[in-house]
């Protein structure tokens, strides 16, 4: 085989168990393809100089068998440099290794790189990085979403095997899209936050963005689980995700969501033109009401900065050598609203009505998946932006995953895969499947089926 | 001038230390006291590094519910953590962890000799690290050492029911016993284990709490970090005065933090307090909220030790022994084990427990905490057998006795201590009875220090 770091992460694990690659020549193209890329695509912030020499030691049994994963930078790695992409923690190298690449490497998954975003995560573009855009590979005049926008194009770019991407609203679904590649949102709590630099703790959820379904399946295998480090994950048993791939959808009810917006007509146009497969599979799709997206943003923005701005608040500028005029503008915008929404007086204006309407879209979903298994809306929008589009525009990461984060503040997993590639400009659109806490499951098996049975996915030939 | 009479309102806020295995939200070992150097019980929690998590300490909160029982308290059943924010070298997430709205424990009380005083909260939350102000090559450094970071504090707030600097120590005081009868905290003043501050101010009125329009008076001076129970007397004391020379002036004192010097045995003015300082309080969303069960509760109340209220009725009922003769012996728990292994002892012989508790009181008997109760018996006797003598009869043939021998009392206090053999002799010839030596001899150094 010639390029071998274009294989999904099964088709590689297959090879290398029936010795048709070594190890050897995944990293020689891999490393190849980096060198012919990054510097193009600004791509990963930190190289891992020791990657293959790692791979070569771990085990034949391993799950990951030694394969090239790349990891966003806001994953701690111990003596691997983590910046979150800003300018403040530039050289911050840590003592610790998060639970999420803890559990990669246990699982035989050697970090082949750590992967560009918007600074501390902020954002849904990965051109409000304080090191300079990423951009997409699908074609380079545009942006690849974000904020893990690094780690989707990494994977686009066949940069690495698979990838791990983290998200508060939107920030895996949204540059998986962008992408053309699969991101999945996990339950918030599915996966621990120990080690990652926290944005809004309350919804930051780490999450794998692979080639298709079932790698992002034996991903997530590796990550998920609880932790004790982690006082929000969950204290029970976890599923063997890849168990849920190839089930039938007989009876499966699918509610679409968010199809009469303005502004999406020609991307509900075509989802639900994509959906009618679905139906010859057994499913049953119907148009579904849900609560206006809108009113997600403001709950949304206002728990996130609030968050955001504790969170932030370490940086002090005693600590990681570099003052607080080295935040960039959009982390002084958040931090300046989130202290002004918890302070004294504007509290209960603010903060504590978000909270509020939080509930209310936790009681929606509730209504809507008493009707409905899944929920399917359009990932974002639109296509990927040109670069350059976030300039001057504050909100434009909430507009962009406007139609996730009603899902994402419920802690609900989704998925987002390709439905259609428009074949001028070769950029994606992705669909996001919903599903109630904790049911992975659904979101799985509506992917996989809907992966299998269309032409969409650049790595699955046909069927 | 005039010479208004004013009455005190006085509220405390204590802050101890609970001496749990490890810290408040990681696993780091708690001893910040025995630490051998600077910063070795740290982790990338308790420093907040990015993406350190916080994981609550069961035991500590355990400690804190059974502190809220042991004081009467009332337990909220749903109760949290939120972060609270402010900037300082020493807080390295730029928040504490405490609790703001659902403390574990509220409404509870201590009742004290001058009444009861109220208390209106007890809640858990996470110490700082410690700065240390030093000059390194000859260049003036704070340092900060992060072995005391988060490490679990309980904070017990009362009413403004306190009237007096000697109330204020007697509540103080009997907060501590319960800490440590509850073996949950060491208080150890002097190395910051116990942190007291008083909330002090002077009303025209009597505060009667049950008048519910009472206006509070329109300042407050707090006086922090005061380290010992007799500084915060004095510092009570001290404040009381000289709020009401200023309120007789006509003025109002500012409201204002002041700290306690104990050279010039006043206080002075740290910084001044207009308005309440935002620390934009909200649920810490690392930490999901706490739901006990009324059968917990019962349980952990089920569990708690016997406590020194309890101890001194059943000294009462046992012994016989008056609660306030009983009190002596409750400092500790350590004591009262010891106390009450001589009573037993004394209740086996025969002897009045009582007269025995009073001579040890009055230092009739010379003894020490873990002193073998049958020595204390032996001497109880000797007692018996002596002839009494009163302390003012003792004070006069002692003032004879050394006005008389000036020449031993120069030499006594040049360091020559045996000659007090001399002056026991020449008080026991001039009292013309027969005294335990020992007593003679206690009373004789005391008067010659």
């Amino acid at each position: 085989m010639s390029v071998t770091n274009t294989l999904t992460l099964k088709q590689a694990l297959t090879a290398l168990a029936t010795k048709t690659v070594t190890l050897e020549q995944i990293y020689t193209d891999t490393e190849a393809a980096i060198q012919a890329k990054n510097s193009q695509l600004n791509i990963f912030l930190t190289l891992n100089d020791q990657a293959k020499k790692t791979a070569l030691q771990q085990s034949e049994t391993s799950l990951l068998k030694g394969l090239p994963i790349a990891v966003k930078d806001n994953f701690c790695t111990l003596g691997l440099k983590t910046t979150a992409s800003a300018k403040v923690l530039e050289n911050f190298i840590p003592p610790f290794e998060s639970t999420v690449t803890q559990k990669l490497q246990q699982a035989g998954g050697v970090i082949i790189g750590k992967t560009n975003m918007d600074a501390w995560a902020h954002g849904s573009s990965t051109e409000t990085s304080d090191f300079g855009p990423t951009l997409n590979p699908r074609n380079p005049a545009h942006l690849p979403g974000g904020s893990s926008g690094g780690s989707a194009a990494a994977v686009a770019a066949d940069l690495c095997l698979g990838a791990i991407g983290s998200e508060t609203a939107g920030s895996i679904r949204q540059p998986a899209a962008w992408c053309g590649v699969v991101g999945l949102k996990p339950t918030y709590g599915r996966v621990s936050r120990y080690g990652v630099v926290s944005m809004a703790s309350s919804t930051d959820s780490p999450g794998p963005i692979a080639k298709t379904v079932e790698d992002a399946c034996i991903l997530l295998n590796t990550i998920a689980g609880p932790d004790e480090r982690d006082s929000t994950t969950l204290k029970t048993p976890t599923p063997d995700f890849t168990s849920f791939l190839n089930q039938s959808l007989e009876e499966l009810k699918i509610g679409v969501i968010y199809h009469d917006l303005p502004g999406l007509e020609e991307t509900n146009a075509k989802l639900l033109k994509e959906l009618e497969v679905f139906k010859t599979l057994g499913a049953t799709v119907e148009l579904a009401e849900a609560l206006d997206p809108k009113l997600a943003i403001g709950v949304y923005t206002v728990v996130q900065r609030a968050e955001v701005s504790s969170n932030l608040a370490r940086y002090d500028g005693i600590r990681y050598g570099a003052s607080r005029a080295t935040f960039g503008a959009e982390a002084k915008r958040r931090i300046m609203l989130g202290t002004y929404t918890l302070s004294k007086g504007y509290s209960e204006k603010y903060y504590e009505l978000a909270q509020k309407i939080r509930t209310l879209f936790l009681e929606d979903f509730q209504r809507l998946f008493a009707k409905y298994d899944v929920l399917i809306s359009p990932t974002s929008p639109d296509f990927a932006k040109k670069v350059g589009v976030t300039e001057g525009q504050a909100m434009f990461g909430e507009l962009e995953d406007m139609l996730m984060e009603a899902s994402s503040v419920s802690g609900l997993p989704g998925i987002s895969v390709p439905y259609y590639r428009d074949p001028t400009t070769n950029l994606y659109l992705g669909m996001n499947i919903m599903a109630p806490m904790w049911r992975e499951d659904l979101v799985i098996k509506t992917a996989d089926a809907f992966e299998k049975n269309t032409h969409w996915n650049n790595w699955r030939k046909p069927q | 001038m005039s010479n208004q009479k004013f009455f005190p309102i006085i509220g405390l806020e204590v802050h101890a230390e609970l001496k749990t295995k490890s810290k408040m939200f990681c696993s780091c070992p708690n001893d910040p006291f025995h630490a051998e150097k600077p910063n070795i019980f740290t982790c990338p929690v308790c420093l907040g590094l990015p993406g350190g998590l916080p994981v609550a300490n069961q035991a500590a909160i355990e400690w804190t519910i059974k502190l809220g029982l042991a004081l009467h308290c009332q337990i909220n059943l749903c109760s949290k953590f939120d972060r609270k924010h402010y900037f300082y070298p020493d807080l390295p997430k730029g928040y504490q962890i405490s609790q703001y709205d659902l403390p574990f424990c509220h409404d509870g009380y201590i009742d004290t000799s001058e009444g009861r005083v109220r208390i209106r909260r007890i809640h858990l939350e996470e110490d700082t690290a410690k700065l240390v102000h030093k000059e390194v090559n000859g260049i003036k450094v704070s340092l900060i050492d992060f072995n005391r970071s988060s490490v679990p504090l309980v904070e017990v707030v009362t009413e403004p029911d306190i009237q007096t600097g000697t109330q204020a120590k007697e509540y103080a005081k009997k907060l501590r016993q319960t800490l440590r009868f509850l073996n949950i905290a060491d208080c150890d003043m002097e190395q910051g284990g116990m942190r007291l501050e008083a909330n002090i101010s002077l009303s025209p009125k009597p505060y009667n709490p049950e008048q519910s329009d009472f206006v509070l008076p329109n300042y407050k001076v707090e006086v922090k970090n005061i380290n010992s129970f007799r500084f915060m007397e004095q510092a009570v004391n001290y404040e009381l005065e000289r709020q009401a020379v200023i309120l007789n002036a006509s003025e109002t004192p500012v409201q204002e933090t002041r700290g306690w010097d104990s050279v010039n045995n006043k206080t002075f003015s740290q910084r001044t307090k207009e308005d309440a300082a935002d620390y934009r309080y909200f649920p810490d969303p690392d930490l999901p909220p706490f739901q006990f069960s009324v059968a917990q509760i019962e349980t952990w109340r089920a569990e708690l030790p016997e406590l020194p209220e309890q101890l001194l009725q059943r000294w009462l009922a046992e012994f016989e022994l008056a609660e306030n003769l009983g009190a002596g012996f409750t400092e500790t728990p350590h004591q009262a084990q010891w106390w009450e292994t001589v009573m037993v002892a004394a209740k086996t012989a025969q002897f009045d427990v009582t007269k025995l508790a009073k001579a040890v009181i009055n230092k009739k008997i010379s003894t020490q905490p873990g002193a073998d109760p049958k020595d204390i018996c032996a001497k109880f006797q000797a007692l018996a057998t002596v002839d009494e003598v009163s302390d003012s009869e003792l004070e006069t043939a002692i003032a004879t006795v050394l006005t008389a021998n000036t020449d031993a009392v120069t030499k006594y206090r040049s360091g020559k201590t045996q000659i007090i053999g001399f002056l026991i002799g020449q008080v026991t010839r001039t009292l013309g009875k027969k005294i335990d030596p020992q007593v003679i001899q206690a009373a004789l150094v005391e008067t010659l220090k």
